[in-house]
């Protein structure tokens, strides 16, 4: 588990997180969502140490992060795995080798056992094909899979996910959710997923953060995020006028004021 | 951000890159691939430029000496001393800022953009240690060496053109490469070449490795550490001459 106490974190003197805190539980999809600007990667980049927080406190199981020292963190981070919203694959390594890398730099296993690793989360990700290939010779949603086996191969205890659908079409979006899903509880992770993309939300969110101008404003689950009261989450998530009629529609279904099986090609063709 | 932050951020780079390696073998792997992107990969420059150089020096030399009691090995004596003292070693450093540096510059400067420096945090390998000490190594290792290629070439280019044109034989031309020879003054090429490669790897490694924003920043970044790389060989290449002869 991860916790947060009070993140506080400004630049120049202007504050992007102001007194955050939060739990990530692990085993579970943790979503951080708000929009663009909200402070989501900015509370990732704190969490993960890539950005020093001006204030509180990032415990992972108990450990203080923020009070370890370089050489402490650097230890830390090994049980991290992180995929970044571009993928950050490395453009001279063909995929085997961008899964190698933290193989090599980390681990004393022969090159058989680190080749026999990576077909593992290779197989594991679906891309079982794509050992020889380069980065700019696969697709957007191939570069999420490759950088989602980068960040699984030294099976981290934490797991972090940068906008993993961005760029993406819904279908490979669902397929990438799932993936991180599976993962999560396979190897009982503690995952921590950045987005603002309403289908992972309603897909994996088990716990959710809401991020508004820096704050935390609201936090709960999947299931409750579509009947929450709070305005502000409100206009975000129903932001466009047809997923306020789809929600609307629900509650009109749920309150048992029109019939939920109805057939919507036989009303449409009426 | 003024000169002063710049520089205190450029030695704290610097101070980062001395942590123990996490992998020897990984840092070793990375030290050869420079070497070989850094030395092999500018010896066709080098070695075109340094013909041309003792080439056109020796003409040069031999129009501006005129008077007939000037023995004519002395041109072969000025193409040796200017090509080891300064053109081997600076004019083939300031190329080199031009080669060399953008590439160090924009291949850095991509990685952060593009968060491969991030994810290379993340994995909990030092960056500093990783990225730009290999870097500085390689070419601490493989510039004096192209130095002497250039110096070797700059004097065979002289020999080639003097011949060629008629302008100095190849026997007086080999005569007067003998006479008058201080050694000490390779001693100052190397040092010299020793100092500009430092200063050609890490100035464009400041520059790339603290790149913020996209690809216009990263062009800037490149050419802003290939002329602050050039203007500093300069001030530097006056510094030694002043000290060291």
């Amino acid at each position: 588990m991860i916790s947060i106490t009070n993140i506080e974190k400004g630049f120049s003197g202007k504050p992007v997180i102001e007194g955050v805190s939060a739990e990530f539980e692990t085993g579970k999809c943790n979503l951080i969502i708000g929009a663009s600007g909200s402070g989501k990667t900015v509370l990732m980049k704190c969490l993960v140490g890539l950005i020093t927080p001006n204030q509180g406190q990032i415990y992972y199981d108990g450990e203080s992060f923020t009070s370890m020292n370089d050489d402490q963190k650097k230890i830390m981070r090994r049980k991290i795995g992180m995929l970044f919203q571009g993928s950050a694959l490395f453009d001279s390594m063909t995929v085997e080798q961008n899964i190698m890398f933290p193989l090599d730099m980390f681990s004393n296993k022969t090159r058989g056992e680190k080749l026999k690793r990576v077909a593992e989360v290779l197989d594991r990700v679906n891309l079982s094909e794509a050992h020889k290939k380069f980065p700019a010779e696969i697709s957007g949603g191939m570069k999420k899979r490759v950088g989602i086996a980068r960040a699984i191969v030294l099976n981290p205890q934490y797991l972090f996910c940068d906008e993993p659908n961005s760029g993406l079409d819904p279908q490979t979006s669902l397929v990438i959710d799932k993936l991180i899903r599976e993962i999560t509880t396979e190897f009982n992770i503690t995952t921590v997923i950045n987005t603002h993309d309403m289908n992972s939300v309603m897909e994996i969110g088990d716990r959710i953060l809401y991020m508004f101008q820096g704050k935390k404003e609201w936090e709960g689950t999947n299931k409750e995020i579509i009947f929450s009261k709070n305005e502000k989450l409100n206009s975000f998530i129903f932001a466009s006028e047809f997923l306020q009629d789809a929600k609307d529609m629900r509650m009109l279904e749920m309150k048992g004021k029109i019939d939920n099986n109805r057939d919507m090609d036989d009303l449409l063709s009426r | 951000m003024n000169i002063f932050s710049r520089f205190g951020e450029f030695l704290l780079m610097l101070k980062g890159m001395f942590t123990k390696p996490e992998q020897l073998r990984m840092y070793w792997k990375e030290l050869m691939h420079q070497c070989v992107e850094l030395g092999i990969g500018s010896l066709g420059i080098v070695a075109i430029i340094s013909v041309f150089i003792g080439a056109v020096s020796t003409v040069q030399t031999a129009y501006q000496f005129v008077s007939p009691i000037i023995p004519r090995s002395v041109i072969a004596q000025i193409v040796r001393d200017s090509v080891i003292l300064e053109f081997a070693p600076t004019i083939t450093c300031i190329v080199l800022a031009g080669v060399v540096g953008s590439k160090i510059s924009s291949e850095l400067g991509n990685m952060r953009v593009s968060e491969q420096i991030d994810a290379l945090e993340i994995m909990g390998i030092n960056t500093k240690a990783y990225l730009v000490m290999p870097k500085i190594l390689a070419a601490l290792i493989t510039v004096p060496l192209l130095v002497i290629i250039a110096m070797v070439l700059g004097i065979w280019g002289g020999r080639f053109v003097g011949d060629l044109t008629g302008i100095l034989p190849h026997e007086i031309y080999d005569r007067g490469l003998l006479e008058s020879f201080v050694p000490y003054n390779v001693t100052f090429a190397l040092a010299k070449a020793y100092t500009f490669a430092f200063i050609i790897t890490a100035i464009p490694a400041y520059f790339g490795y603290n790149v913020k924003g996209g690809a216009l920043e990263i062009g800037r970044a490149s050419t802003t550490a290939v002329v602050t790389s050039c203007v500093i060989i300069l001030l530097a290449d006056y510094v030694l001459a002043a000290v060291l002869l």
